[in-house]
């Protein structure tokens, strides 16, 4: 590997790797049935991974990018669901932490850390890759902000304690006119809607949330007044390292899926491995989980030492989406007819890769950034 | 209070293929794993740690490599590690795998209570606790599933295949636990980034003080002279169809005519 872990990241590796084996991966087909699995929740919780990314003095595990990378990629390999979920609460988290004054932080990062759910609130019904567009307004008074409107596609709604909100202040501004606030669960006047039947990754929880004349403290304001818009993007390229772990990790689910088929299926009187129509797909999938690995890993490890990483994390996102979505057809065509069956978790995991592509960041938003950034280089 | 906890490093199957020309364990492709009744003595050991106070020191002997199940201990929350590695002791039996383990307890000194596995899940021969156990002169309990530690008094409860038997023990002593007595935490991610960091010490047979001749293959009484396997047993498997009453009917009539209803 061109990355090399430390000692340290190699035990968290095989820690979470054994966690998935034996906790995340034998529910997940439960979850994709039932939806969010609190007892699992419980247990993540405990194994300290809601607060890895969370810096010791707030007694979190103090994990850089590529930490919780390595916990992303490990859990999709048994739960793209549960891989969601985790993603989310820490992309909320790190909002805070980054962007938080000492007392938010000192307030926050302790709940995050012993197991209080934290969702980030970007997209609209009305606005999505058009991210600028949102229309949730946040109306200064005496004693604080008074909030209007409503998010959608939220990951984690419905389960959180917590959310972190994206809102207009200065409509006329455009995107210098976004603040971010941070609002509990049970705020009066937010009301979250019912659960979306979504396609994949349904063990996490997506909600609409609506906000009617939400009242909110002065210190709800998280960070600078007016630097929403570039907290959030500037999240946005850890959200997208860590879905191309993500979608790594279930890539390589579904190739071992498919490979262990491959050898016990037998047709013409030998395992359906001997053939090259079968074969080869393995050699392509292999190679191309080892990519997307690396554009995540190289990614992460560009983010720790401060550098910037929105082109590279765009392009291994859009890569790793996209390809994972091919590989689980590849691998479900080793299936033959029972790749169709909800019996073989095959087709679960097609569901799930497919939602990455859209989640975020589109791969046609994707390709804006990445090709824009490309053709702007001299 | 301070506690020993013995840890072996164990091939990560059950289900262990040996080599049939050799007879020899075969390790390639299986991945190396903690004993996993060691695991739940160090889970013991933790717990009476946070119960009662003191310390924890995680010890193991084998290869180099062997070191990775003492790193997993720290990460679980031991406070300190001892690796026993020496290519004398190489080879060894039970009885000189006991003797440096009693003899690196010894140098440590101390303790209140020695934690082991009721047995190593690739040998299993369960004879390396209490021999650790009687080289130290001290008493122990093996198949442990719950302990308490009073005024110096160690009280156990044993399980045994058809009742639970209560021991209370004068401490220093050593005891044996099942799987039963507890589920090994996972390490956290925050425990793993300070596992490292803790004392670690390495040792071998001279730092111990071991007699040269009770140590590797010269202090082995017992040796393999042949490892096979079982002749696998051909089973007769029938498989019946129909609603419970016509299963239920065919299943005692197939008994029957056995002979064995």
């Amino acid at each position: 590997m061109l990355i090399q872990l430390t000692e340290e990241q190699k035990m968290l590796r095989d820690m979470a790797r054994e966690f998935t084996r034996n906790e995340i991966a034998p529910r997940d087909k439960w979850m994709d049935e039932n939806g969010f699995d609190w007892d699992l929740c419980k247990k993540i919780t405990e194994a300290g991974f809601m607060g890895a990314n969370i810096p010791e003095q707030y007694g979190g595990g103090g994990g850089g990018i590529v930490d919780t990378t390595i916990i992303a990629n490990e859990f999709a390999k048994g739960s793209a669901s549960i891989a969601t979920f985790v993603g989310g609460h820490w992309l909320a988290s790190n909002l805070i932490l980054e962007n938080g004054t000492e007392e938010q932080r000192q307030k926050y990062m302790p709940l995050a850390v012993e197991g209080k759910i934290f969702a980030f609130g970007l997209t609209e019904a009305s606005a999505g890759s058009d991210a600028a567009g949102i229309k949730s307004i946040a109306e200064e008074t005496e004693d604080g902000w008074v909030l209007n409107g409503g998010k959608a596609w939220i990951t984690n709604s419905g389960v959180a304690d917590y959310y972190v909100i994206l809102a207009l202040t200065e409509p006329e501004l455009g995107t210098k006119g976004i603040s971010a606030f941070i609002m509990p669960k049970d705020t009066e006047g937010l009301a979250v809607g019912k659960f979306e039947e979504k396609m994949g990754v349904r063990g996490s929880a997506t909600c609409e949330l609506a906000f009617n004349n939400i009242r909110l403290p002065k210190d709800a304001l998280l960070g600078t007044r007016g630097k929403g818009f570039v907290m959030a993007m500037q999240t946005l390229d850890i959200g997208r390292i860590s879905a191309a772990a993500v979608c790594a990790g279930i890539a390589e689910h579904a190739m071992n899926l498919a490979k262990d088929y491959a050898n016990e299926r037998k047709a013409f009187g030998k395992p359906i491995k001997a053939f090259q129509g079968v074969a080869f797909r393995f050699a392509d999938m292999y190679a191309e989980i080892k990519a997307m690995e690396l554009l995540a890993f190289d990614a992460a490890t560009t983010k720790d030492a401060g550098g910037r990483c929105t082109l590279d994390a765009a392009a291994a996102k859009l890569f790793a989406t996209e390809r994972a979505t091919q590989i689980c057809i590849q691998a479900q065509a080793v299936f033959g007819g029972n790749g169709m069956s909800k019996e073989y978790d095959i087709e679960r995991l097609l569901r799930d890769a497919r939602v990455w592509t859209v989640m975020e960041g589109s791969t046609e938003i994707l390709r804006m950034i990445v090709s824009g950034n490309v053709l702007a280089q001299k | 209070m301070k506690t020993l906890v013995f840890v072996k490093q164990v091939p990560d199957t059950d289900d262990v293929k040996l080599d049939p020309k050799t007879g020899n364990i075969m390790r390639e492709g299986v991945q190396s794993v903690i004993n996993p009744f060691d695991a739940n003595g160090v889970e013991t050991a933790l717990q009476l740690k946070e119960k009662y106070g003191g310390s924890v020191i995680a010890i193991s002997m084998g290869p180099p490599q062997a070191d990775d199940v003492l790193k997993k201990s720290l990460a679980m929350g031991c406070d300190e590690s001892v690796l026993i590695s020496d290519r004398a002791l190489g080879g060894a039996d039970t009885l000189a795998t006991g003797y440096p383990l009693a003899k690196a307890a010894e140098k440590i000194g101390d303790y209140d209570l020695i934690i082991c596995g009721r047995h190593a899940t690739d040998a299993e021969t369960a004879q390396t606790g209490p021999i650790i156990a009687a080289f130290l002169g001290i008493p122990h309990v093996t198949l442990v599933d719950k302990v308490e530690i009073e005024d110096g008094w160690a009280v156990c409860r044993r399980m045994l295949p058809d009742r639970y038997e209560t021991v209370k023990v004068k401490l220093p002593a050593l005891i044996t636990v099942c799987a039963e007595i507890n589920s090994p935490r996972y390490p956290t991610p925050m425990n793993i980034m300070k596992a490292l960091k803790k004392p670690r010490a390495v040792w071998n047979a001279e730092e111990l003080g071991c007699d040269p001749s009770m140590i590797g293959i010269p202090g082995s009484p017992s040796s393999n002279k042949k490892i096979f396997e079982p002749p696998k047993r051909n089973t007769d498997t029938r498989f019946f169809e129909g609603d419970t009453e016509a299963l239920a009917r065919a299943i005692v009539d197939a008994l029957e005519a056995e002979k064995l209803i």
